[in-house]
């Protein structure tokens, strides 16, 4: 089967389905008796309420329910799910905030959860929304991050002293104190991380549905781990979780964002439990920008420590990280990526020193990289910097510092131990690939044209695939067609396409014979999801050791079939074969005799089914080099990005097709927030950048060709030997393009730009830089 | 989201148009290509009780030379002014300034009139008329008036034109020989609202400017002509003329406005770097044969 087989470039295998409209996406669920759910949003930033009164708007027309703060406490369900366990500085345990779907007596950001109305129609539960007469006592708010640890900020929750959530430190102290004294250079900066938000194609939905006659909760989500999913949403609703059914059909998008049981998802289930009806409730764009939990965020103040000869001997790095309103799950992930920073580098001694503090803003959630991203922007910037204060080249700096292959396995000075890496070779195929040799001609010529070029160069690593299990079953039917049942759940990455083509290539099916299933808890037996580029690796080992069942239990009815010994049976292509036979059998004749006991040995089960749980304590280390050109005009500060080239370690390459986007799209989210996006608050906490027209998203025409070559280096550590590519490019993109910006401007004396580097700012840089 | 509760009329006739805006005046909207008032009433910034829909009235449809004059029909949508032979013979200025109305979808449905009725600051068409020394006439039951673009706008989002009127047509003079336009706009992303922007026209010989007209557009709360700048330039040969005089009379023709996408600061200067590549791009295209 080599048009299927691993390393082919299948096209997607859901486009044409998506592509024509025939997607199924949350939206389209339509359940019969359904009402529509409308939520109402905190006009503040952060207010007492004094009172709310319903009374208008539940008399209002094709008004079915009026919930607030103390429906929900009345309904007695938990809060949405809030982490613990991490500590402050102090030691104390961390603060954990209340989270109810819906809030009492004070809201805390622009778009908080103050009242869900449910409606015959969506319109009349908006228009019911404006008749609740809402009593707010406004309180000082707090957005930007470097303000919320302030003393004398306004208080986010009151008894958490200082709106510190909580602390985390990783690294080694005193030998990176050491380092420092012992430096002949040390290069500073101050990075601030901007926020963005993931504005997934497809906005959030729900549709709840309680079924009376068996006390059942049906929800219809959007989400990227259905099992999960359930667990959590079980505990909220305190029942068991036999008792609750999680369905997502096609996701959107979600780069991390889906993932959480957001305020809605229970809303929509405790409104259908009191009104006996289904409950839809879809978001809009403006209720994405108020409502979605948003990323990154942080600001930063980075130490490099170097000897004379530029060795890197520490690196320290403080940072301040803004948490928003509440606490999401993933918010304590983001500090496990942390090991990002170390680099591809040798660092003998790191120390890092996070805080997480709450803010009078949306609460905050991975985004595509969730910590690696801002984390390889840091190191790879402090590296251009170091260059650029120590005179030294910046490519020769990282060849000088970097992990060589033959001192793998590696553990750097922050949390990880790489397994694997040509990080040398892959600069070199890189340098190779952009022409760096004659880029100084290049920068020359534009300036000819009025233009600033500048390149830029990025070399990170991140974490992948972190440990865990997933789940996976292949089940043939009784004619020998077959679904394949996948823990994993796709956003949009392709997953039907690779799953289909790995099973399809280890059991030499028909894709066309084979259908896809993900996203129902009550079809999926294990489903760990989708997150931190794990589907390929966890999923796609999974389906490898499901076949491995499926090739054991089919060779042995093949045997019997056959009149052999299961020793003398070869099985390729999706045939069954001997030496000692002319006789062959197809795997779907054995499936189809698998469903005949009478046709199987003795003591056999009937049926080819089998289910395989990938479960893995390692994690894997996708590497790359990206190369980025820019020019920029030094009047107005508009940027064109001119070239982009990258060299991908992601191990195997299952289909480079999906690859490329993959990588693709992670680049254009990495250089949409360098550039562009930028989520932005006002003093008083009101969102400023609440559409498309004031939140700049990067298109096409902003984006030149990706030019993207592998050197895959497989890792050991699944049977696939994949790592992860979901957010390498992102992950890449960020420093890439900001190395690239400096460097243009370099010439005019320009240090750094932050971002997003729009013309604005790029302008008053150099006015700075002109000025001295 | 979706409006709030709304009459909705949709007049046959002028005259029937004109009643309803004399009963209801400022409390009616005019609903034509709904480009921007669709959206503000989606998201209930705007509250209006009666909109009424002037798509059915064929007489202000259209694109034709009437005396020496081009007519732009206020119903005249942004792709047929963009396809139009009439506006690319002899309206350059506003066949080059469409492409750069918002994009394909809002220009097939947007219409010309609409975008000189709601004057919003950073639009392009509104800054064309005024370059071109344009004319708009309104109707109402009180009378027809034909307004000077040079007097039609009047601050952010306001113009001359009563709450009973109904903005009918555009006159605008086709360029003569000798004339040369130009139009540049910078804006983050293509299609997006402007930052800064100029429409320029103007008579250039021999590499001296006579009788230019600049409008700004996307830096100010309305299009604006740079009257001292315009003075200057008047009989000078460009470049020739120093860069700091006409930036000395830009500091003094132009107030900017800062908001998300520009501070005032940076919007006077991108300004200061269009007018000169308007200036450049002039006398190049007057020289070019």
């Amino acid at each position: 089967m080599g048009e299927f087989a691993i390393g082919q470039g299948v096209p997607r295998f859901e486009d044409p389905r998506l592509v024509r409209g025939g997607g199924r996406y949350v939206d389209d669920v339509a359940l019969p008796r359904m009402a529509y759910g409308y939520v109402l949003r905190s006009p503040h930033a952060h207010a007492r309420i004094r009172s709310i009164d319903t009374g208008k708007a539940k008399a209002a027309p094709g008004v079915l329910a009026v919930l607030t703060g103390s429906d929900w406490e009345a309904a007695g369900w938990r809060d949405l799910p809030v982490p613990g366990g991490m500590k402050r500085r102090d030691g104390s345990p961390s603060y954990k905030p209340r989270f109810p779907a819906l809030v009492k007596d004070r809201v805390r950001w622009v778009g908080d959860y103050v009242a869900f109305v449910v409606g015959e129609t969506l319109h009349q539960a908006a228009d019911a929304a404006e008749l609740i007469e809402i009593d707010y006592e406004p309180l000082p708010a707090v957005t930007a991050t470097a303000n919320a640890a302030v003393p004398g900020a306004p208080l986010v929750w009151d008894d958490c002293p200082g709106n510190v959530c909580f602390a985390r430190f990783e690294g080694d102290k005193t030998a990176t104190d050491a380092a420092f004294a012992r430096a002949d250079h040390i290069v500073k900066h101050r990075f601030v991380i901007n926020r963005v938000t993931a504005a997934t194609m497809e906005p959030r939905g729900a549709v709840g549905d309680y079924n009376v006659a068996d006390g059942r909760y049906t929800l219809y989500a959007v989400l990227q781990r259905a099992q999960g999913y359930r667990a959590e949403l079980a505990q909220v609703l305190g029942v068991p979780e036999s008792m609750v059914r999680v369905v997502a059909g096609d996701v959107g998008g979600s780069f991390g964002m889906k993932s959480a049981i957001f305020n809605e998802n229970p809303l929509t289930l405790l409104a259908s439990k009191l009104i006996g009806r289904p409950v839809k409730w879809t978001g809009t764009r403006s209720e994405a920008f108020l409502g979605d939990a948003q990323g990154r965020d942080n600001v930063t103040d980075a130490e490099l420590a170097l000897d004379k000869d530029g060795n890197f001997l520490g690196l320290r790095v403080k940072s301040l990280v803004n948490a928003g309103a509440y606490l999401q799950p993933g918010m304590p992930a983001f500090t496990g990526n942390l090991g990002t920073l170390a680099g591809v580098y040798k660092t003998p001694a790191s120390h890092v020193d996070v805080t997480v503090v709450f803010s009078n803003t949306n609460p905050m959630r991975p985004y595509r990289g969730n910590g690696r991203p801002e984390a390889a922007y840091v190191i790879e910037r402090m590296v251009d910097l170091a260059a650029d204060e120590l005179g030294l080249d910046p490519y020769e700096l990282r060849r000088l510092n970097m992990i060589p292959p033959e001192a793998m396995p590696f553990k750097t000075s922050v949390t990880f131990t790489y397994d694997c890496g040509e990080f040398e070779k892959s600069m070199d195929i890189a340098l190779k690939m952009a022409d760096v040799n004659s880029f100084e001609k290049r920068r020359a010529a534009a300036r000819k044209r009025g233009k600033l070029r500048g390149i830029g160069l990025s070399f990170t690593i991140e974490r992948a695939a972190a440990g865990g299990f997933e789940g996976a079953e292949i089940r043939f039917d009784r004619s020998g067609t077959v679904t394949l049942v996948s823990g994993s759940h796709s956003q949009g990455q392709g997953h039907e396409t690779v799953f289909k083509q790995l099973v399809c290539d280890r059991l030499g099916l028909d894709p066309n014979e084979v259908y896809y299933l993900q996203g129902d808890t009550d079809q999926v037996f294990f489903g760990e999801g989708t997150g931190g580029s794990r589907s390929a690796t966890m999923a796609g080992s999974a389906f490898h050791l499901a076949s491995e069942k499926i090739v054991v239990k089919a060779t042995q009815i093949a045997a019997h079939l056959l009149k052999l010994e299961a020793a003398d049976i070869n099985f390729a292509d999706g045939i069954f074969s001997s030496a000692k036979t002319n006789q062959t059998l197809t795997i779907q004749e054995v499936a189809r005799a698998a469903a005949d006991p009478s046709k199987l040995p003795k003591d056999m089960e009937a049926g080819l089914v089998s289910n395989a749980v990938f479960d893995t304590d390692t994690q894997n280390f996708p590497n790359g080099c990206h190369i980025c050109e820019v020019e920029i005009d030094e009047d107005t500060g508009e940027v064109e990005i001119v070239d982009y080239n990258v060299v991908d370690d992601v191990g195997t390459v299952l289909n480079p097709l999906l690859l490329h986007g993959q990588i693709d799209g992670g680049i254009a989210q990495g250089l949409g927030q360098v550039l562009m996006e930028d989520i932005r608050f006002d003093a008083d906490g009101q969102l400023l950048t609440g559409s498309f027209m004031d939140y700049a998203m990067p298109r096409a025409r902003n984006t030149p060709a990706f030019h993207v070559e592998s050197n895959p280096v497989p890792t050991k550590t699944n049977p696939l030997g994949t790592k992860g590519a979901g957010e390498a490019g992102c992950v890449g993109a960020m420093p890439a393009v900001a190395n690239a910006l400096v460097d243009a401007l370099s010439v005019l004396g320009v240090k750094h730009v932050e971002m997003p580097a729009t013309p604005e700012r790029i302008w008053r840089s150099i006015q700075e830089a002109r000025a001295g | 989201m979706k409006a709030p509760r709304f009459h909705y009329v949709r007049p046959e006739s002028l005259d029937a148009t004109l009643g309803l805006l004399a009963e209801y005046g400022e409390d009616a909207r005019i609903l034509a290509g709904g480009q921007s008032l669709m959206p503000t009433l989606n998201m209930r910034l705007s509250q209006p009780k009666v909109l009424i829909d002037i798509n059915r009235i064929e007489a202000l449809k259209g694109i034709a030379v009437h005396d020496g004059m081009v007519r732009i029909g206020a119903l005249a949508r942004h792709v047929e002014v963009m396809n139009s032979p009439i506006v690319a013979e002899a309206l350059p200025l506003i066949a080059e300034a469409m492409p750069h109305v918002a994009h394909v979808a809002v220009r097939n449905r947007g219409t010309f009139g609409g975008s000189i009725a709601l004057a919003d600051p950073s639009a392009e068409m509104p800054a064309c008329i005024l370059a071109l020394g344009a004319s708009v006439v309104v109707d109402g039951v009180r009378g027809r008036r034909t307004i000077a673009a040079d007097d039609f706008f009047i601050g952010l989002y306001e113009t001359a034109r009563e709450p009973d009127e109904l903005l009918v047509e555009v006159l605008l003079p086709p360029q003569k020989p000798g004339h040369v336009s130009v139009f540049m706009e910078l804006s983050r992303r293509h299609g997006d609202f402007a930052i800064a922007g100029i429409a320029c026209h103007a008579r250039v010989a021999g590499g001296v400017i006579n009788d230019a007209r600049l409008a700004y557009f996307g830096s100010e709360a309305k299009p604006v002509l740079g009257t001292r700048t315009m003075a200057i330039l008047n009989g000078k040969a460009w470049p020739t003329a120093s860069n700091e005089v006409v930036n000395a009379a830009l500091d003094e023709d132009l107030d900017p406005i800062g908001n998300t996408f520009g501070s005032p600061a940076t919007k006077l200067h991108l300004q200061k770097v269009l007018t000169r590549r308007v200036l450049d791009a002039a006398v190049q295209r007057a020289r070019a044969p």
